[in-house]
């Protein structure tokens, strides 16, 4: 069993996975629930001056027989008395001392910044997090993501209180800016410990169409909310990638958006998270999916031999490369196994309309289209291909025309049924090397 | 008109005892069953349907919540989408040919999504689907029957703003599928309720009008082409001793008083159904869920020559009938007041011959004779030019339904000599189609 203890600047925590701030990490009650499952910490559902909430406050974007592919809210911080909420932390940390418990805060001045540390560092958390995030509700007032999208604000409020904590200080940033960069450096200028991201995307979650009112609905009117859940997951890997390689950042990461699965933690890890921070899925599921969490990621780091989750952080970090810096003589090649092909034809149909027209069926050779690079007609196989399960459904390839763009295999429902294969046509070269040696014009542009 | 004939049914009817075996699913049901489909290109369940109703984009149009669009999607190709979504042996059709099938998973259950989508989206006339639309010369056609192969050449035609007008010699229409339908799969209200949406697209229906060979000629003389949608006749008999007598009955006969007869009382009795083909099997399985005391099949080949279909026998099997291979009935044990005890039968050799001394009897209290139906040849002859082959069966163009009268078409089991219902749907449609493409020809 591979060891999945981390130490997130300074903080030790018994596994990467913890609550963010959000619903599941709202009281003592669930969150000391929450440590019984397994989770390594919590993140506090954001604390600073109580608010008062909407109903209704969540949106859920379907796909298929799936629910709640996405979620949004419009709910805001912490609805109930600092006090409350401090003496349940207090209870917690006593209760479960070797779990984390990170304070999120919100607040504006920087006599209300020193206050609050100071009042959640005595009820004994762990650490802070600055949740300079949140994009709707709180920051029209001037908090949440209004600060997250001006780096100087956001580099000031992050040194005010550098000045006050004694604990590690980690920054909440918003992914609804143009270069998460900016943020990411001008929370280490202002000396945060930790960044954490993403917190969520500012959204419509969709309209209900009878009523011709978007949702979540209060009353007769919606407003912007936040957007999170399995859909993020691309957008939040991206800026934790972006700033996991930029070495003006250099403090940890806790990754969050979309995580459901141990597969996307161990994403989040291999692109340089630390920790990694879990909202939704425990919304949709309840904080009982911990125990595939840590087990398939330690399965996972055994099968790959490493003996710790430190291991696998950052190592797909150098795996990401400029466009340019591409090897543009790597070639691929889509094969269909006509013993797994159950011949629903969605490559065909997905190849000629939404790709390069390289995917025919039938005996006989097929004329391809009057674009094709290659010449003459597409060679279907001979002997025609009987497939175990489709018959003489079975797709064929025209692979000179193949263009390896992955298409097939991703719209083909069955596993490993299309694969890619690969070739190499030539030394490799990039973009830019093509640049740097001035062959980098393409023939029939605007002037040509 | 609409609302007469559904009007006209008895309301006590030993059908209604029968409930579905496949209940309209709800919309989350059909939503969910709808976001299986892989919407597969080229797709083989279209291939495997008579009437090629374009499947996996009305199944989409479930998933996307656009009911009325998928209901389109199923009558542009098939009027009586709703019958068939409920009585097609979608085992052996489209339902079999899905590729889930040979991937190990559950296929998808289009006959429920297609009766779903048609039951949901017919049920409010206010809300019509269709408006049908005005000919540039409309010209007028009488049908001969009012069952499914007349319905949808009538519809189809009315839909391009044809005059239609349907002849039914019995009280109700819908042929078959009023009166033989196994009623947990579609009861005769339903058919009848199909049958009215029919009609609001403009078809007119005149039922207790028998086509004579009088009034044929004057068809011919009235209407611009006349479909002919007769189906089968009378039960066949085996011609034994002791068949005439109470006791004794037509499957057709047998299952049409239990639809549409008033009267409820359930048969409790030792039943013999005669016959290995899917008339039997719906007696013998309607008997057996209406309480009979035993169901006993007798075939006179082997299992592997039934016509019935496998999986219909399966679930007879299940339902406590005993099938009885090999076996010929003789004739029929009666008392001296007549009332039937028994059958007499023999088991046969290879080619269905009586072996001697293998004779022994089956008790019972009821027989169906399932051994097919007479052809309805009269009819037919009565209009110049239409002939009929050997088994007596129309003969009409295989994609036209164009009879030796290039006025006359036909279509239905009259022509194809027993089919299933999309088959008759199918050969009517494409009748209509064939007469529309001559008249639009004739108006350029």
């Amino acid at each position: 069993m591979a060891d999945l203890s981390i130490e997130f600047a300074g903080i030790k925590s018994p596994n990467p996975f913890w609550l963010a701030s959000a619903p599941p990490a709202n009281t003592g009650e669930q969150v000391m629930r929450a440590f019984d499952a397994g989770w390594g910490g919590a993140v506090w559902k954001t604390l600073g001056d109580p608010i008062v909430n909407v109903t209704s406050r969540f949106g859920g974007v379907d796909y298929g027989n799936h629910r709640m592919m996405g979620l949004n809210n419009i709910e805001l911080i912490t609805d109930r008395p600092l006090e409350v909420n401090l003496a349940e932390i207090r209870e917690v940390k006593k209760r479960y001392p070797k779990n984390v418990i990170i304070a999120s805060l919100m607040t504006e001045t920087k006599e209300d910044w020193r206050v609050l540390i100071k009042k959640c560092e005595d009820a004994g958390v762990d650490g802070l997090e600055l949740n300079f995030g949140c994009p709707h509700g709180m920051c029209e007032r001037g908090m949440g993501s209004s600060v997250g999208q001006e780096p100087k604000l956001l580099q000031e409020i992050t040194s005010w209180t550098k000045e006050f904590a004694k604990t590690p200080v980690l920054v909440k940033l918003t992914p609804n800016t143009g270069d998460i960069l900016e943020p990411g450096e001008a929370a280490v200028r202002g000396g945060a410990d930790g960044i954490s991201l993403i917190n969520t995307i500012k959204s419509i979650i969709g309209v209900d169409l009878n009523l011709l009112v978007p949702n979540p609905r209060v009353g007769k009117a919606s407003s912007n909310g936040g957007y999170c859940g399995p859909a993020v997951k691309p957008i939040a890997l991206h800026m934790v990638a972006a700033l996991a390689r930029e070495k003006s950042i250099g403090i940890p990461i806790s990754g969050i958006g979309g995580v459901s699965t141990w597969k996307d933690a161990a994403e989040f890890i291999a692109l340089g998270s630390t920790s990694v921070q879990v909202c939704t899925a425990v919304m949709h599921y309840g904080y009982r999916i911990i125990e595939d969490l840590t087990q398939g990621l330690s399965e996972y780091l055994d099968s790959m031999g490493m003996k710790s989750v430190n291991e696998l952080r950052g190592r797909a970090v150098s795996g990401y490369q400029e466009w340019g810096d591409l090897d543009l003589n790597y070639k691929l090649v889509a094969k269909i196994d006509p013993a797994l092909c159950i011949g629903c034809q969605l490559c065909v149909t997905a190849c000629h309309d939404g790709a390069h027209q390289c995917i025919f069926t039938g005996k006989d050779d097929k004329k391809r289209p009057p674009h094709a690079h290659s010449h003459g007609m597409a060679k279907a196989p001979n002997p025609q291909i009987i497939g175990a399960l489709a018959g003489d459904r079975v797709p064929w390839i025209d692979e000179p025309e193949c263009v390896g763009c992955n298409l097939c295999q991703l719209v083909c429902p069955v596993p490993n049924c299309i694969t890619m294969e690969e070739s190499q046509v030539g030394p490799t070269e990039t973009w830019n090397d093509r640049i740097a040696k001035g062959t980098n014009k393409v023939a029939g542009g605007i002037h040509d | 008109m609409a609302g007469s004939f559904v009007g006209s049914l008895e309301n006590d009817r030993l059908e209604k005892s029968l409930r579905d075996k496949k209940p309209l699913y709800t919309e989350a049901e059909a939503r969910a069953e709808a976001e299986r489909c892989l919407y597969c290109a080229d797709a083989p369940c279209i291939k495997a349907c008579p009437t090629e109703i374009d499947i996996p984009t009305f199944i989409k149009k479930i998933a996307s919540g656009n009911v009325r669009g998928s209901a389109k999607t199923i009558f542009d190709q098939n009027l009586l989408g709703h019958s068939c979504a409920r009585v097609c042996p979608v085992e052996v059709l489209c339902v079999g040919d899905c590729v889930y099938n040979g991937w190990g998973r559950d296929p998808i259950q289009i006959g429920r999504l297609q009766r779903f989508a048609t039951q949901t989206t017919t049920a409010d006339h206010s809300k019509p689907l269709f408006t049908p639309k005005k000919a540039k010369a409309a010209k007028k056609i009488a049908l001969i029957g009012a069952g499914p192969a007349s319905l949808a050449c009538a519809g189809t035609l009315a839909l391009e703003g044809h005059q239609a007008v349907i002849f039914e010699k019995r009280p109700l229409p819908g042929g078959l599928n009023t009166t033989g339908i196994a009623p947990y799969k579609l009861h005769a209200l339903d058919s009848l309720h199909e049958v009215e949406w029919v009609q609001s697209l403009g078809v007119e229906i005149r039922v207790g009008e028998e086509i004579t060979k009088e009034s044929a000629a004057k068809l011919l003389a009235e209407f611009d082409a006349v479909f002919i949608g007769v189906g089968l006749g009378e039960d066949s008999k085996l011609g034994v001793p002791g068949e005439d007598g109470p006791g004794v009955l037509g499957a057709t006969a047998w299952i049409e008083k239990m639809k549409l007869a008033k009267g409820t009382k359930k048969e409790t009795g030792r039943v013999v159904v005669v016959g290995g083909g899917n008339t039997a099997i719906d007696v013998a399985r309607e008997s057996a869920l209406l309480g009979a005391h035993s169901v006993t099949m007798i075939y006179r080949r082997g299992e592997w020559k039934m016509s019935a279909y496998q999986h219909e026998l399966e679930g007879g099997r299940k339902e406590g009938i005993r099938v009885l291979t090999h076996s010929q009935p003789l004739g029929f044990v009666r008392d001296n007041a007549g009332k039937l005890l028994a059958v007499r039968v023999a088991k046969t050799d290879e080619n269905g011959k009586p072996l001697d001394g293998t004779e022994f009897e089956v008790p019972c209290d009821t027989v169906a004779l399932a051994i097919g139906q007479a052809k309805l040849k009269t009819i037919a002859t009565a209009f110049p030019g239409v002939e009929c082959d050997d088994k007596g069966c129309i003969k009409a163009d295989a994609s036209t339904g164009q009879t030796g009268n290039p006025k006359v078409f036909s279509g239905g089991d009259c022509v194809n000599g027993g089919k299933e219902v999309v088959n008759a749907v199918a050969e009517g449609r494409n009748a209509a189609r064939a007469l529309i493409a001559r008249w639009n020809e004739g108006t350029k």
